[in-house]
């Protein structure tokens, strides 16, 4: 039997839960299942694929699961210490004990998509698949031939959120894998205002595969700034794609944290349709053992005064595998856009591989757009700076490479989030560059 | 406790020090003087380790140590610590975590355990605020985007956390205003005891109506051709550099 | 007198180019085994040389032409194509400049181009530019004083075989890519450098080259061989604008540089683009590398691009040896509806390889041009360096400007830097140059003559003037 076919049987297992769903949903269904046997999984030859080997998940037989159980204990572990509105999956199985939506404020609606699905259907068939459909990958295609729980997020026009929205996805060591196909939908008002963290996180030896499909619809001023932290086992696998459209002046911000996973692939997309639209892709990646992570973004800019920018920093160890590419689009007629991109790298072992490609295409004249990548060195006018106060080099090297990573982290005003990313960071840094402690005692002091 | 003895120094081929001799006691200040280009960074940058100074000839001892065969870190373990007259940006790298690491890496070098947090905190702040700086300033990159005169209070903060045995300090008054330098100079005089010394290398008199030294020696042409007491500076001050150049060295 | 002697010298080479058997000097368009054997039996080959041809053909059956390039052309019948025809006769070509066109004059005139230099590549017949080609004469009797061969790629398969047998093919296989391996099967001449071990060839391999590769043909084949410690500088095409019936254009250069060696190669490309709408004009498809063999050898790239319809070209370099180091620079202005994606490859395999890219991209009417580069550095190239630089300007709102960096590293000594930029002509700029009462399309030329300043300091220096004013006559009209 073949990969593709294999995976598809899996749906059979689901017709009867599905008997009665709204015919929208059937037909979408039947459309994904559809593309996804005409693609089949990407290759090398695929350019998007090109440096990504996505064999560890087409030869797996992941099974599908019902079951959202999870112990109180671990999952407190897991979860980040934030005061957040919070749901949780566990294998894309919403678990209302784990969530806690008791303080949601008027004017914002946050869902299991499911509950979201019963409650109206229609109202959730609209924007759904509006920002992607089918033909954006094999795996938004299989995406949406399985699709069954995620999150629904609508925030009024003008509400601003008080607490941040965490969607936490768990990932448990399941005798058997499993795979799970969650779908996110955030609609965002005129002017409104949120912060949302989407945590994937899992217990030690959890193997499963999570392929996601986000969208994100920003209205007229709407500002959203967008986490994604995954710190999975590294056994893990996950697929995502997030699509997002910025109408005018709308603002994203996006976080895209990678500290864990065996294989993650990353797509970020956005639309920038309205004049004043902004995004501002921040990403940060470090990779170990043989964790392969891989991310994609594109700014498209559609509409004329368009802004973008992106910082991703990398840092890869041992036979880990980074891939960076960013792409920039300026649409015809796109006048009076500013786009920059900064991609850097630090591999710290010689069978660490980075495959970085930021690209432009522009067509227009009016435009300011620059990007460059680098893959190098420390800075050793800085290491012979912190020598000469005593440090010996490794820690001064340490230090430095923590701080790399730190210059994406310091855009970040949630002190639960860096603080978590940088304890991690410093923890995964080879023990000769004697950190231990030092990071630990820093963030005591800084409670203090 | 510095015993610098005939130093020659080369960069890129051509010779800054021609044979400088100077020896610092405990307690002492000194203040070196001299017109542009006479090889005052040099001797420091020599003494901290930078790259790209090939000492020819002459020794360089600290307490009897070979300071020139110490590794850069060793040395200011040691306690012999530069404040620089440029001091580098290092984005990221927290004030608080280069002040820790230092400062542990100094106490292990001499046996002692880290420090504990609560006893560093205190220290700390109390530095800070003597300081005139805010304590926001330690979650700060190490001198990114720091003004001019930040940069250089920042270098006499570590320089008070550490307590060095010998501080040398490069051009700690350049690009300061008067009030900045106020600070600057308050901050060196705390360190003024009878078993540390301090090595000024300064182009103007001005910070030594500061700072008083006990020696001043005038550095022309890669030698000291002149040494003095405080009132040295003085006479430079009005005189200028070309009479101590023409008269034959003392 | 003289120039009857001449025309009988020309006639009679031409005549030896020929196996007299064959009466025919044309075949009809098409190609298959018998085609490849027609055009090197014409070129009197041994029996290895068809076999190697033979066993490219084989391999470009198999193979599909490239599409990620970002061009849109129609696909091409590679059976409507004729892959041999003999020169034009003496007698057909114009027989003095009075016959040229005035507009062609024109341009040389603009770009400068010596007086004496213009019959020849007018296509004026050859007893005209009499004066020319004795110049050319002085320079074999130099060339072969200092041991450096340097004769067309058939002579050389006839007069040197094991020294092409050595290094043909050995830096682009013949199964490299498509056009490579079209070209392989049918290349029907170019060039052959062959400098001795510690040589340092004794003039710029220019002059000579611009005088007599006028009608090198659409399969051009070039292999430059630098022994240790040999130095030569190649440079290829002209300022003016070649004209050519054959639309495609697939040429393979290989350069192969041993111990210490240096090879630098320039190319100003202005083949004929097409008219307005961009038709007719050439495609040019080229594959050049070069292989930095040796510990320290250096190759550098050095290209400007103007012309043609279609251009896709990646010269590149294979970092071999230890601390070679290899350099591309390149200038490339497109107009009208030309469509360029060109760019470098720089693979780094020996320890401390170095290597710059400077890549200057002009877009103009509805032209679109793409940068595509590679740097890989492998686990064994420790302390490998890069520096890429890559501009793009864009002049008007119907052109686009596309950068594709590739970066492959797999070494943590490696250092790779890449900076991109695209912007347009400043209106403040200008302004400015306006203001001082320089006119716009002057303004213009300045700015972007400056945009490009660090390709062209790398062109030999007759050259570099030369470049300027073709890229003034280039971008003619695409302001205002």
């Amino acid at each position: 039997m073949s990969d593709v076919q294999r995976f598809l049987d899996r749906l059979n297992e689901r017709s009867e839960a599905r008997r009665g769903e709204p015919t929208w949903i059937a037909a979408r269904r039947q459309a994904g299942a559809a593309r996804f046997e005409a693609m089949g999984f990407p290759d090398r030859r695929v350019e998007e694929w090109k440096y990504t080997d996505v064999r560890a998940i087409s030869r797996t037989d992941f099974q599908l699961t019902g079951s959202a159980e999870f112990s109180q204990a671990s999952a407190a572990a897991l979860t980040l210490p934030l005061d957040a509105h919070r749901l949780t999956f566990v294998d894309g199985v919403f678990s209302s004990a784990l969530s806690d939506l008791s303080e949601l404020p008027g004017g914002v609606q946050v869902q299991p998509l499911s509950q979201a699905l019963e409650e109206n259907h229609e109202a959730v068939g609209g924007p759904l698949g509006r920002l992607t459909g089918v033909e954006f990958s094999a795996f938004s295609a299989l995406n949406t031939a399985f699709f069954e729980e995620g999150a629904l997020v609508r925030l009024a026009p003008g509400t601003v959120v008080d607490k941040p929205i965490v969607l936490q996805f768990l990932s448990r060591a399941n005798e058997a894998p499993v795979m799970s196909h969650p779908r996110i939908l955030i609609e965002a008002g005129g002017r409104s205002q949120a912060t949302v963290i989407e945590h994937h996180v899992g217990e030690e030896g959890a193997a499963n595969f999570t392929n996601l499909v986000e969208e994100v619809m920003l209205d007229r001023g709407a500002n959203l700034t967008h986490y994604k932290l995954v710190e999975s086992p590294e056994q893990d696998l996950h697929v995502a794609s997030i699509h997002v459209e910025q109408c005018r002046d709308a603002q994203f911000t996006s976080f895209n944290i990678t500290l864990g996973g065996g294989l993650v692939r990353n797509d970020l997309v956005s639309d920038l349709n309205g004049q004043g639209a902004e995004v501002t892709f921040n990403g940060l990646f470090y990779g170990q053992n043989r964790q392969h992570v891989d991310n994609h973004t594109l700014a498209n800019h559609n509409a004329p005064h368009t802004f973008s920018h992106e910082n991703y920093k990398g840092i890869l160890d041992d036979r880990a595998h980074g891939v960076f590419n960013g792409k920039v689009i300026v649409k015809r007629d796109s006048q009076k856009i500013e786009a920059d991109q900064s991609n850097a790298n630090l591999l710290l072992s010689d069978r660490a591989q980075i495959d970085t490609k930021p690209e432009l295409e522009i067509y227009a004249d009016d435009v300011k757009c620059s990007h460059g990548a680098t893959t190098g060195q420390l800075d050793e006018e800085a290491v012979f700076a912190l020598r000469t106060r005593g440090l010996d080099e490794a820690t001064a090297r340490g230090l430095l490479t923590l701080a790399f990573a730190g210059e994406v982290m310091d855009q970040v005003n949630l002190d639960a989030v860096s603080e978590r990313v940088e304890l991690t960071v410093a923890g995964k840094l080879p023990e000769r560059f004697h950190l231990a402690g030092l990071v630990e005692a820093a963030v005591a002091l800084n409670e203090d | 406790m510095l015993e610098v003895k005939d130093l020659h120094v080369t960069v890129e081929g051509s010779e800054i020090l021609k044979g400088l001799t100077l020896s610092i006691q405990p307690g002492e200040v000194h203040a070196i003087m001299g017109p542009n280009g006479a090889g005052k960074s040099t001797l420091s940058a020599v003494i901290a380790g930078k790259d790209g100074y090939e000492v020819t000839a002459g020794s360089i001892t600290f307490e009897g140590k070979d300071v020139l065969e110490m590794e850069i870190e060793e040395r200011a373990q040691a306690g012999l610590l530069l404040g620089f007259q440029y001091p580098v940006e290092i984005p990221g790298v927290k004030n608080i975590y280069l002040l820790k690491a230092a400062l542990n890496a100094q106490r292990e070098a001499r046996g002692e355990g880290e420090i504990p947090a609560p006893e560093f905190m205190k220290l700390i702040k109390e530095k800070v605020s003597f300081m005139k700086m805010d304590n926001s300033f330690l979650q700060r990159a190490v001198n990114e985007g720091f003004s001019g005169g930040e940069k250089k209070r920042n270098e006499i903060l570590q320089m008070l956390v550490l307590q060095p045995k010998l501080a040398m300090l490069d051009e700690i008054d350049s690009g300061l205003d008067i009030d900045a330098m106020k600070v600057v100079a308050d901050g060196v005089n705390s360190l003024r005891s009878e078993d540390r010394g301090i090595l000024l290398v300064t182009h103007y008199q001005r910070l030594l109506d500061y700072i008083v030294p006990d020696h001043v020696h005038v550095l022309v042409n890669g030698r000291i051709v002149k040494s003095g007491g405080a009132e040295l500076a003085h006479e430079l001050e009005s005189r200028g550099y070309d009479w101590v150049v023409e008269e034959p060295a003392a | 007198m003289a120039s009857q002697e001449m025309e009988q010298l020309v006639r009679r080479e031409y005549k030896e180019g020929f196996v007299t058997d064959i009466e025919s000097d044309t075949i009809p368009p098409g190609l298959d085994e018998d085609t490849i054997a027609f055009i090197s039996k014409k070129k009197g080959e041994p029996q290895w040389m068809l076999d190697w041809r033979l066993d490219a053909y084989h391999q470009w059956l198999k193979m599909t032409a490239p599409s990620w390039a970002h061009l849109d052309y129609p696909p091409i019948d590679y059976q409507a194509i004729s892959y041999f025809s003999a020169p034009k006769r003496e007698e057909d070509k114009p027989q003095s400049l009075d016959e040229v066109d005035p507009k062609l004059l024109e341009t040389y005139e603009k770009l400068g181009i010596p007086l004496h230099e213009r019959a020849a590549l007018a296509g004026v017949a050859v007893d005209a530019v009499f004066d020319s080609v004795s110049v050319t004469t002085t320079f074999k009797d130099k060339l072969a004083e200092a041991g450096v061969i340097f004769c067309s790629i058939s002579e050389a398969i006839r007069d040197y075989p094991e020294l092409v047998k050595q290094y043909l093919g050995t830096v682009v296989p013949t199964s490299d890519n498509y056009f490579a391996a079209l070209n392989s099967a049918v290349f029907t001449d170019g060039s052959f450098v062959f400098v001795p071990e510690g040589v340092t060839c004794p003039m710029e391999l220019s002059t000579y080259f611009r005088i007599n590769a006028a009608n090198t043909g659409q399969f051009e084949r070039t292999l430059i061989v630098c022994e240790k410690e040999a130095q030569v500088s190649y440079l290829e095409g002209c300022t003016a604008p070649m004209r050519d019936e054959n639309q495609l254009h697939a040429a393979v250069v290989e350069l192969v540089a041993l111990e210490d060696a240096s090879i630098k190669y320039s190319t100003v490309q202005n083949w004929y683009p097409g008219d307005e709408d961009g038709k007719g004009g050439i495609y040019n498809f080229v594959t050049k590398r070069g292989d930095c063999r040796g510990d320290r050898s250096h190759i550098s790239w050095t290209q400007v691009e103007t012309g043609s319809a279609i251009t896709w070209k990646y010269p590149s370099c294979i970092l071999r040896g230890k601390d070679s180091i290899g350099e591309f620079y390149s200038v490339a202005v497109t107009n009208g509806r030309q469509q360029a994606d060109t760019g470098t490859k720089m693979i780094h395999l020996g320890e401390g390889s170095k290597s710059t890219i400077v890549s200057k991209g002009i877009s103009a009417g509805r032209s679109n041009q793409s940068y595509r580069g590679l740097v890989k550095v492998g686990p064994r190239a420790k302390g490998a360096r890069n520096f890429t630089q890559c501009d793009s300007l864009l002049i008007g709102d119907t052109c686009g400007a596309h950068t594709f960096p590739y970066q492959e590293i797999g070494n943590s000594t490696a250092t790779v830097e890449h900076e991109a930029t695209t912007s347009k002509i400043g209106e403040d700029q200008l302004f400015y140059c306006q203001s001082r009462g320089i006119s716009e399309e002057d303004a213009v030329n300045m700015i972007v003559n400056g945009f490009c300043k660090d390709v062209f300091q790398e062109l030999p220096m007759e050259f570099a003037v030369e470049a300027e004013a073709l890229l003034n006559v280039t971008l003619e009209g695409a302001v205002g």
